[in-house]
């Protein structure tokens, strides 16, 4: 396989709080690939948007700070790189996508000026080029009449269109990475549809690499190759979407499948995760998962191993589900 | 049919717009144009459609939360826009309403116990004493423990607190509950807890649901009958089963379509629909979804479809059916 676009190896990032250190992301590894789109699923807290923010450096200060890690990007490590070198790459070679695009987009300015803004950073552009390339950018995300919606503020667009358009800007200079942080989550099916398939789209056209951060295992169904789990700062399952889907071995994965309500019929009922979510200021010695665990043994007390169960599929558990057992399916 | 519990004639909401300051623009939303539908007592009916169709309107005017601008609504076979402060007082016993946000729908600052107790100290239920013991019950039946009557909302998780929603919604015994998206604001796994625990207590409290959701799986597993809106309106209505395996209007097969499948093999035929749903304040001629419907002809264009029944208890808004 080719070299990989980005390497994150033992990302440790850590918020200073008032009630202790909390472990936001705790020992992560992940390989990005040319054209490669990877899904990187999980609930609430659990580190996913942190990890986002620890690769582009976007962590708040002085709370927030890389503790521990590497994340080699273009034979740089992006955890200690300087300011200045971070702010050229950031938009320009990884750019950055996140969930609600009316917080992302600045109110006063125009559409054009935001995304001429980063032409003319980063490119060097002059203002009547940066126009043409940010009107034939909006053209590309699927905006009708794109260079009369130029001069258009964001409160003008709808929700499908602020999201092309934040799109478009993150797509203005070309990036090798798009790290796309729940793009789909804030809009309706249909609009969501439309967005995912520009997303696939542009992917393609450009040989982009994606790092979808979601909540929804659809989603990651719909447009990823492979996909980890993250569960309390930590990954928990890895493996290829047809792999994992089909023969999910982490108690947790699992647990988040028999959640799910599927089309097709109410066969078999929800099985939810009993209990919540631990704090992630206060987790037990161990598996983070062990108290919501049905498999759950003597050894979870420990730190679970990083096993590779069948070539490419990873998980972290001491008592994973057995492969050839189809757990998926008994429970699904 | 069982006796329907909640019937809809003809509803409609409109809003007025007002122009800011001096301008003279004036026109109106039409939140929800022309609804008809019943609630069979006993049955879960979903209401599906995307942000801004009316289907929270709607709900709201069902319940008197609104008074719909045309049309009535029948409870038990009553008029409820005739109840007088008294069968008023009386229907909000009858019907409750659980909303999305578990955190804004709690007053912070006082304890669970009472929060869930206020519903009878409002309807003057049984003695002080009997309302604590009720609510103390009522805990352990949305699975939470009575020792957290004395504990303050900001304690619990999102889910723990939309059960105290449930539980205070089930306080005086209603007939009707409507939820408004119940578990959009939660995870996953936390969504399957609540989910399941609602399905319980219908079966267990005869309860009957208006359950209005954007979640097409999350209808689909909890509905016995489903409804679809557009713009105001409903373009379908059918069971769960007839609905899912085969959607008649073109916009619920793009909807269905378009919901994504945690299935990497399932087959990928997406309805991609062009365009954004039209503004409610200028809706389309004709049929509200002929600008973005594959099968438009000219007659969608001019004339909006009736609401028919094709078969019994199937109906669609379209004239291409």
């Amino acid at each position: 396989m080719s070299d990989p676009v980005l390497q994150i190896i033992g990302l440790k990032t850590q918020f200073q709080t008032r009630r202790g250190v909390v472990k936001a992301v705790d020992g992560l590894d992940l390989e990005l690939h040319p054209g490669e789109t990877f899904g990187l699923v999980g609930e609430s807290g659990c580190g996913k948007s942190v990890t986002a923010l620890s690769i582009l450096r976007l962590l708040p200060k002085p709370a927030g700070r890389i503790a521990a890690g590497r994340i080699l990007f273009d034979g740089k490590d992006l955890a200690t790189v300087g300011e200045a070198e971070i702010r050229r790459i950031r938009g320009n070679r990884i750019s950055m996508i996140f969930q609600e695009p009316m917080t992302s987009l600045n109110p006063v300015y125009t559409i054009g000026f935001q995304i001429e803004e980063v032409l003319r950073k980063h490119r060097g552009m002059r203002r009547a080029e940066a126009r043409a390339e940010a009107a034939r950018t909006l053209g590309l995300v699927g905006m009708p009449e794109p260079a009369a919606r130029l001069d258009d503020y964001p409160h003008q667009f709808s929700g499908g269109m602020r999201q092309r358009a934040m799109i478009a800007m993150a797509l203005a200079c070309r990036p090798v990475l798009m790290i796309a942080d729940e793009p789909s989550t804030a809009l309706d099916v249909t609009i969501q549809a439309q967005i995912l398939d520009l997303i696939a789209r542009l992917k393609q056209e450009f040989g982009m690499s994606v790092l979808l951060i979601t909540h929804d295992l659809g989603v990651v169904a719909e447009i990823c190759r492979n996909v980890a789990v993250m569960y309390a700062g930590k990954v928990v399952e890895s493996a290829g979407v047809d792999e994992l889907f089909s023969r999910p071995v982490h108690p947790y994965t699992v647990g988040l499948f028999n959640s799910l309500p599927r089309v097709g019929g109410r066969t078999g009922g929800l099985k939810p995760i009993p209990g919540v979510v631990p704090s992630l200021a206060n987790l037990p010695p161990g598996c983070a998962f062990q108290d919501r665990c049905s498999r759950r043994h003597e050894a979870c007390g420990e730190e679970p191993p990083w096993r590779e169960i069948v070539p490419g599929h990873h998980a972290r558990c001491w008592k994973p589900l057995e492969v050839s057992h189809g757990a998926a399916d008994s429970g699904r | 049919m069982a006796q329907p519990i909640l019937v809809a004639e003809h509803v409609a909401k409109h809003y007025p717009l007002k122009g800011a300051g001096f301008s003279r623009r004036r026109g109106r939303v039409l939140a929800v144009a022309d609804v008809s539908l019943s609630v069979a007592a006993g049955e879960v009916f979903g209401l599906v459609g995307e942000s801004g169709c009316g289907k929270s309107t709607l709900g709201r005017a069902l319940l008197r939360l609104e008074d719909p601008t045309a049309g009535r609504v029948l409870f038990n076979g009553e008029d409820i826009a005739a109840f007088d402060p008294p069968r008023l007082k009386q229907f909000r016993r009858e019907a409750q309403i659980i909303y999305q946000d578990p955190y804004s729908s709690l007053n912070p600052r006082r304890q669970i116990g009472d929060l869930i107790a206020e519903p009878l100290d409002i309807h003057r239920v049984g003695t002080p004493a009997e309302r604590q013991e009720r609510a103390a019950w009522l805990l352990k039946v949305v699975g939470l423990l009575p020792e957290h009557a004395r504990r303050y909302p900001h304690e619990f998780s999102g889910g723990q607190r939309q059960r105290i929603v449930i539980a205070r919604a089930l306080a005086l015994n209603p007939m009707l509950l409507l939820a408004d998206e119940p578990v959009s604001a939660l995870d996953v796994s936390i969504q399957a807890q609540v989910i399941n625990l609602l399905k319980e207590l219908q079966t267990q409290f005869n309860l009957t649901y208006l359950f209005i959701s954007h979640d097409l799986n999350l209808v689909e597993y909890i509905s016995d009958r489903v409804a679809v809106m557009y713009l105001g309106r409903l373009v379908e209505l059918a069971s769960r089963q007839e609905l899912y395996r085969e959607p008649l209007h073109p916009y619920t097969q793009a909807l269905l379509s378009a919901a994504p499948v945690p299935d990497p093999r399932a087959p990928k035929n997406r309805i991609l629909l062009t365009g954004d749903v039209p503004s409610p304040v200028h809706p389309p001629a004709g049929c509200s979804f002929h600008p973005r419907c594959r099968e438009s002809r000219e007659t969608c264009r001019s004339e909006a479809p009736a609401f028919r029944e094709l078969s019994s208890g199937r109906f669609v808004a379209c004239h291409n059916r």
